[in-house]
């Protein structure tokens, strides 16, 4: 199971390539280090005879010998070994000699054992590099070095390099078990909180250490998405709970309706009457039902409409110019103030039904104070927002009913003898968020108690 | 949904409609939902029409480019082939036959992108068939429109678009500018039932649904200006179903 998670694996693969690299590392540089010390070898071999050579001609066999005889006895001396051509040895600190070592002039190709006179017999047989000639006179000289010191050296170096390595293993060892196993350990409580939630419980949230890594960010954006599902999940509960409630008035409205001219029409005038109202009454729903889709199609977002530059002045006069009869007809005195060539990006048709909206509000809510009913639409822009404002002297919407009366299907009490489905200004709301823009409601007269009025904004940035 | 008993207030306006002219509307219905085409086709044959029916996105491309029709009305939705890829192949075969798209998808951008494939107009689905028809009829005679005419004339109702002036019987009628294209738009189609949402989209071109029934009150202004000092009616009512203008003969 634990070899199983991905942690694992990729540790396992970086281990087996440091391991790999750490192994041609030790390797190259102990060879390196050995080829140094032949190289230094061969030199000091190579200077030796140059001078034995030296002693030779100026003072021949016999200033040869004690040469020999004098450096032999030196403490860590080179080996030196002065054959007759028969083979005698004549002088020297050499005891012994691996057979047929002194018969080839030049470098010996390979490593020699030897025997050594020496104070200390313990180890009688070395081995060595050396370098032989031939003396005019037929003897051959040996002058060489012990390998006993590069052979150390390297195993020296071997030893601490690789003990350096066994350290760092070891050391990534422990790192990744604690580290690693820290991760795996989050990783575990993140899978476990999200099956949680998988299972249902949406509270649910990732852990977060505070430590505000990857980790913590992960489970933050997770967390945010968490709490955006909730809170839509919430919104859709809240939303086909109001419709189950708000469409079952209607629709029971429609049955009742339907039953009663079953049961008491008398002629083809009374169910011509049920029929028609009842095609009524289903339109209504119908356009509750656009109305919601509407709703969700703009709260769905950016996508979903299209977005251009528009006239918003020009929009405005439409609206006013749409229900300037309407308000007459109420006994509402309808005026504008509009800023003329207001330009904003946005949807036409969407800003056009949101003012509509708000309009047909103001004059449904200020016409029970007719003859002094007043409604006033205007638009002006500061410096980088443009609102629409739609103002009316009605009954307006205490200050605490404000946040609510944009909700889907809320109705203030004063109003469930009005006309309405209680969509209008949630649809506003939800365009102004469309245009990232805002829906606010202030009291047009805040001073008059009975009839403050309400005063809605559209406010666009621009 | 889409099985709304043909209103009985239609009743009177299909025949009256019937009886207006000769040659019978063809009319092409591309509809896979079987009941909802029963419907349609009943109720178009009832209002005088004749009309084909093809029941998925094929068959109904095949008739529309072996046949010819006045009308076609076709669902956005539809088996093997979708109703805004046949308008726009028929669009690319210069077959130009009016098309109404009828679909459930009714949200404004969704209007625009039908009329942008090469449909002539666009209808929500759950329609009313008032309003189907109206927008039928509309299309039907778009084709010896008047576009081209410059005085308009009903009865004794005369509107000159070029000077933008309107008479009766004589008599100048000053109209406010919207009243005028609001008058102009009936004018153009007179005899044939309007509904509201036909007027608020082609004299005010706007798409969205009015909460209150606006155009009720503009229409009576209207005709309270048209018909004032005059006996005879000209704007008529047409019951669950929107407005026509004509003489009464």
């Amino acid at each position: 199971m634990v070899l199983r998670t991905t942690a694992v694996r990729l540790s396992a693969l970086y281990f087996a390539l440091f391991l790999i690299c750490a192994l041609v590392l030790v390797f190259y540089i102990s060879g390196l280090t050995s080829r140094i010390m032949i190289d230094q070898t061969q030199e000091v071999v190579h200077e030796e005879l140059e001078l034995l050579g030296r002693a030779y001609r100026t003072g021949g066999v016999t200033l040869l010998i004690s040469y020999i005889d004098r450096r032999s006895r030196q403490p860590g001396a080179n080996l030196y070994l002065i054959a007759a051509p028969n083979g005698q040895v004549i002088a020297g600190n050499v005891e012994s000699i691996q057979t047929g070592v002194l018969d080839k002039q030049g470098w010996t190709e390979t490593a020699f054992t030897y025997g050594r006179f020496t104070q200390t017999p313990e180890t009688p047989i070395h081995t060595a590099l050396a370098e032989v000639i031939l003396l005019p006179n037929g003897m051959r000289l040996l002058v060489g070095r012990d390998l006993r010191e590069p052979t150390q050296f390297r195993t020296l170096v071997r030893g601490s390099l690789a003990l350096a390595l066994g350290m760092m293993v070891a050391g990534a060892l422990v790192i990744w078990f604690f580290l690693g196993r820290r991760a795996l350990r989050r990783i575990e409580r993140m899978s476990r909180a999200s099956e949680k939630i998988l299972a249902g419980d949406l509270s649910q949230r990732l852990p977060i250490q505070g430590s505000n890594d990857e980790f913590d960010r992960l489970s933050e954006s997770l967390n945010a998405i968490m709490a955006r599902i909730e809170s839509l999940n919430e919104g859709l509960r809240q939303v086909s709970d109001n419709i189950a409630h708000d469409l079952k008035t209607p629709l029971t409205r429609l049955r009742n309706r339907a039953e009663a001219a079953m049961a008491s029409g008398e002629d083809i005038e009374d169910f011509r009457t049920a029929l028609e109202q009842m095609v009524e009454e289903s339109d209504q729903l119908i356009r509750t039902f656009n109305a919601l889709l509407m709703i969700s199609r703009v709260e769905a977002g950016s996508s979903a409409a299209e977005i251009g530059r528009l006239d918003l002045s020009q929009i405005a006069h439409d609206v006013t110019e749409l229900y300037e009869p309407v308000a007459e007809e109420a006994g509402v005195a309808l005026s504008a103030e509009i800023e003329d060539g207001v330009e904003i990006e946005g949807n036409r048709e969407l800003i056009g039904q949101g003012i509509s909206n708000l309009v047909d509000n103001a004059i449904k809510y200020s016409a029970v104070r007719k003859p002094e009913a007043r409604v006033a639409i205007s638009l002006e822009t500061a410096e980088n927002t443009v609102v629409v404002t739609v103002a009316d002297n009605g009954s307006g919407i205490p200050e605490e009913d404000r946040a609510e009366v944009v909700k889907r299907f809320v109705r203030l009490d004063k109003s469930r003898n009005l006309a309405g489905n209680g969509l209008g200004l949630s649809l506003v709301e939800a365009i102004m968020s469309l245009h990232r823009g805002k829906l606010e409601f202030g009291s047009a007269d805040p001073d008059d108690e009975k009839w403050p009025g309400l005063c809605a904004r559209m406010i666009f940035r621009r | 949904m889409s099985t709304q008993p043909v209103s009985c207030a239609l009743s009177k306006f299909i025949l009256e409609r019937g009886a207006l002219n000769g040659a019978p509307m063809k009319i092409l219905i591309v509809e896979d939902d079987l009941e909802a085409a029963a419907y349609l086709t009943k109720a178009l044959n009832e209002a005088g029409m004749v009309t084909d029916h093809a029941s998925d996105g094929d068959i109904g491309f095949y008739m529309a480019t072996e046949n010819s029709y006045d009308v076609m009305v076709i669902d956005r939705m539809l088996p093997k082939r979708d109703g805004l890829s046949i308008v726009s192949a028929l669009r690319e075969k210069s077959i130009d036959t009016p098309v109404l798209i009828l679909s459930a998808l009714g949200q404004v951008d969704d209007r625009v992108t039908g009329l942008r494939a090469g449909g002539d107009d666009y209808l929500p689905k759950p329609y009313s068939f008032s309003e189907l028809l109206a927008r039928v009829e509309v299309l039907g005679r778009r084709k010896g429109t008047r576009d081209n005419d410059t005085v308009y004339r009903v009865g004794e109702l005369e509107l000159d678009r070029l000077a933008h002036e309107v008479h009766r019987g004589g008599q100048k009628i000053l109209l406010q500018p919207r009243e005028f294209r609001l008058l102009e738009y009936l004018m153009k189609h007179a005899g044939q039932v309007v509904t509201r949402t036909m007027l608020l989209e082609n004299v005010w071109d706007y798409h969205f649904d009015p909460q209150t029934n606006v155009i009720d009150v503009h229409i009576s202004r209207l005709r309270s200006k048209i018909e004032r000092d005059f006996d005879t009616p000209l704007l008529h009512t047409v019951r669950g179903a929107g407005y026509i203008l004509k003489a009464e003969s």
